[in-house]
């Protein structure tokens, strides 16, 4: 090859990997720019509201005074109504895409259901909100609960975990499913016994992204008719005398850490405004805390499974 | 079409064995055609006699896999498949594509070994032992005892014993087949399919597998896909001989590579096409 080409092939290469170099300086200011509004977002309540997180700010009630209002009732909540929602839309959500993946006829009916499953998830939560106000509010009565906000939110995440549990449960490999019926096993035991285990990870990422997209819902919750100062704790599960477990806690009046943020942020008072702060910083944290527990759930059950 | 009478199979004596070869199985007029309207088989009639290997070979897509899924009824895991025709096995004289038949009693009877090594992400022994769970096996010991017999059958136990707790995903390819092997192997089945078992394997490891093919035949009836024909010669004692659907000749396999009767076996074992 003589010099004229190959100093050609070189210079060409130089003016693309100015592109190379143009992309790649973009990418990193999109990127930063992204991180660093968080950041500020974040550093800002945490200035605002550290000084009031505390011991004594997890164990007092709300309050008329700023200085001594705490999260206790708004956490409390927070987790019984995280409670109901796993437990039912979890069940629930892994059993649909299941049925959808593995059982289901593949025809136009299916499709249809499939479409609409993921168009659900995009239903803004405020329709959820007004559905649950007439369906598990009035109709099946079950009140301003608990109960009723944990479903709730169990509606609004249930496509969330439908959409993950199918598309983990279709990254198992056609192969493996047939190594399975081909020693002679049914439908359900190579489900049980391979599809979903291999897919757990997937399944777990899906309802905890889930979860902490429901954990700091407030429209849907306000809705349903959540209080937004509660001074007091719905009835203890365990009781001392028989039967020991009682579920009255479903039924009691409840709020959650976004409507107690919400409260406290419509209040004249400025020392109530650090209040707020400091419940954001720990309903950041909980999400934050529930991310990496996904992560590291993905980890942990992909690494020893190799395709 | 070239249709080798069942008699000629039956009353044949075996240069091997020196009793009358039995025949397991008989493909009977069998016709497959897939969901979208593909007649994949045409009219293959064939017969496989006990405790033999016959291999299926032919260019790709000449339909052996096709027939080889046939035994095992995979084709029902897919929606709107159909077969025509019959597969009779014997001593009891059921025929496996009947609409009565359920797949999975057909699979409990004859197992499959596929193309790619496909070990489950579990334990080397949880692997084996799946086939038996299916059955509802529980008794520790009676798993214990058939896992270790599969594994040794697979020529395998001399390298796993002491790590049958590790995942099968951590032995080599050729480990990871002969794990597919002994997987089939511990449910004790009538007929071995193998679907170009060696395919993904380097030569030894292939030799390996060819080796314990050989040693097989003792226990089970095989019928062996391969696309490598020095290896149908090695392996097999009939060779079929299949072209785009068609059964083109079946017959001994020192008879199909020595003196093929059709001109198209002829094309394809001097390497003319495929």
């Amino acid at each position: 090859m003589d010099d004229t080409k190959v100093s050609e092939i070189r210079q060409m290469i130089i003016r693309h990997k100015r592109w190379d170099r143009l992309f790649a300086l973009l990418g990193l200011c999109a990127m930063i720019l992204g991180v660093l509004t968080l950041t500020v977002l974040f550093a800002d309540l945490l200035i605002d509201g550290a000084h009031r997180i505390g011991v004594d700010f997890f164990t007092s009630f709300p309050s008329r005074k700023p200085e001594s209002a705490g999260i206790l009732s708004a956490f409390v909540g927070t987790c019984l109504v995280m409670l109901v929602t796993v437990v039912t839309a979890v069940p629930l959500g892994v059993a649909a895409a299941v049925y959808l993946e593995e059982y289901a006829p593949r025809n136009w009916m299916t499709d249809l259901i499939e479409i609409n499953v993921s168009n659900l998830a995009g239903v803004p939560s405020i329709i959820y909100g007004l559905l649950a106000l007439g369906l598990f509010v009035y109709a099946l009565d079950f009140g301003q609960s608990i109960l009723s906000a944990g479903l709730t939110l169990a509606l609004l995440i249930l496509p969330m975990v439908i959409v993950a549990t199918r598309e983990s449960i279709r990254a198992v490999p056609g192969s493996i499913r047939e190594a399975a019926y081909a020693v002679g096993a049914t439908k359900w035991q190579t489900v049980s016994s391979h599809v979903l285990p291999y897919s757990t990870g997937g399944i777990l990422t899906g309802v905890i992204i889930g979860l902490a997209r429901a954990i700091g819902e407030t429209a849907p919750i306000i809705t349903i008719g959540a209080l937004t100062f509660i001074a007091f704790l719905p009835p203890a599960p365990i009781m001392a005398e028989a039967p020991f477990i009682s579920f009255e806690w479903l039924f009691a009046p409840f709020t959650v850490m976004p409507i107690q943020m919400f409260n406290w942020l419509s209040r004249p008072e400025e020392a109530f405004q650090s209040n707020a702060a400091a419940a954001g910083v720990i309903l950041i944290a909980m999400t934050l805390a529930m991310n990496a527990l996904a992560i590291w759930l993905r980890y942990r059950y992909r690494k020893r499974i190799k395709w | 079409m070239l249709n080798i009478p069942k008699a000629n199979l039956s009353t044949r004596n075996s240069g091997s064995s020196p009793e009358p070869t039995h025949l397991k199985a008989e493909v009977q007029q069998l016709n497959f055609y897939y969901s979208n309207g593909f007649h994949a088989l045409k009219n293959i009639n064939l017969a496989l006699a006990e405790h033999q290997a016959t291999a299926l070979i032919g260019p790709s897509g000449c339909g052996k896999s096709t027939f080889l899924r046939c035994f095992n009824r995979m084709h029902d895991l897919y929606p709107n498949n159909r077969y025509q025709g019959k597969i009779i096995m014997h001593p009891d004289n059921t025929d496996i594509l009947g609409p009565k038949v359920d797949p999975i009693e057909v699979r409990m009877r004859i197992s499959m070994v596929f193309q790619k090594p496909n070990p489950f992400p579990k334990s080397i022994y949880e692997n084996v032992a799946y086939g038996l769970r299916v059955r509802g096996l529980r008794r520790r010991s009676m798993i214990d005892d058939k896992v270790e017999q599969a594994l040794r059958s697979a020529a395998l136990w001399e390298e796993v014993k002491n790590r049958l707790n590790d995942l099968a995903f951590n032995l080599s390819g050729g480990q990871q087949q002969r794990l597919c092997i002994a997987r089939a192997l511990a449910t004790d089945p009538e007929i071995l399919l193998f679907d170009e078992p060696t395919s993904a394997l380097d030569p030894i490891a292939t030799a390996s597998i060819e080796e314990l093919i050989h040693e097989l035949k003792t226990k089970v009836t095989i019928l062996i896909v391969t696309h490598n024909m020095q290896q149908a010669a090695r392996v097999s004692d009939y060779t079929a001989f299949m072209h785009i659907g068609d059964l083109v000749e079946f017959g001994d396999t020192d008879q199909i590579f020595t003196n093929p009767r059709q001109k198209r076996t002829e094309d394809y074992i001097t390497g003319r096409y495929g």
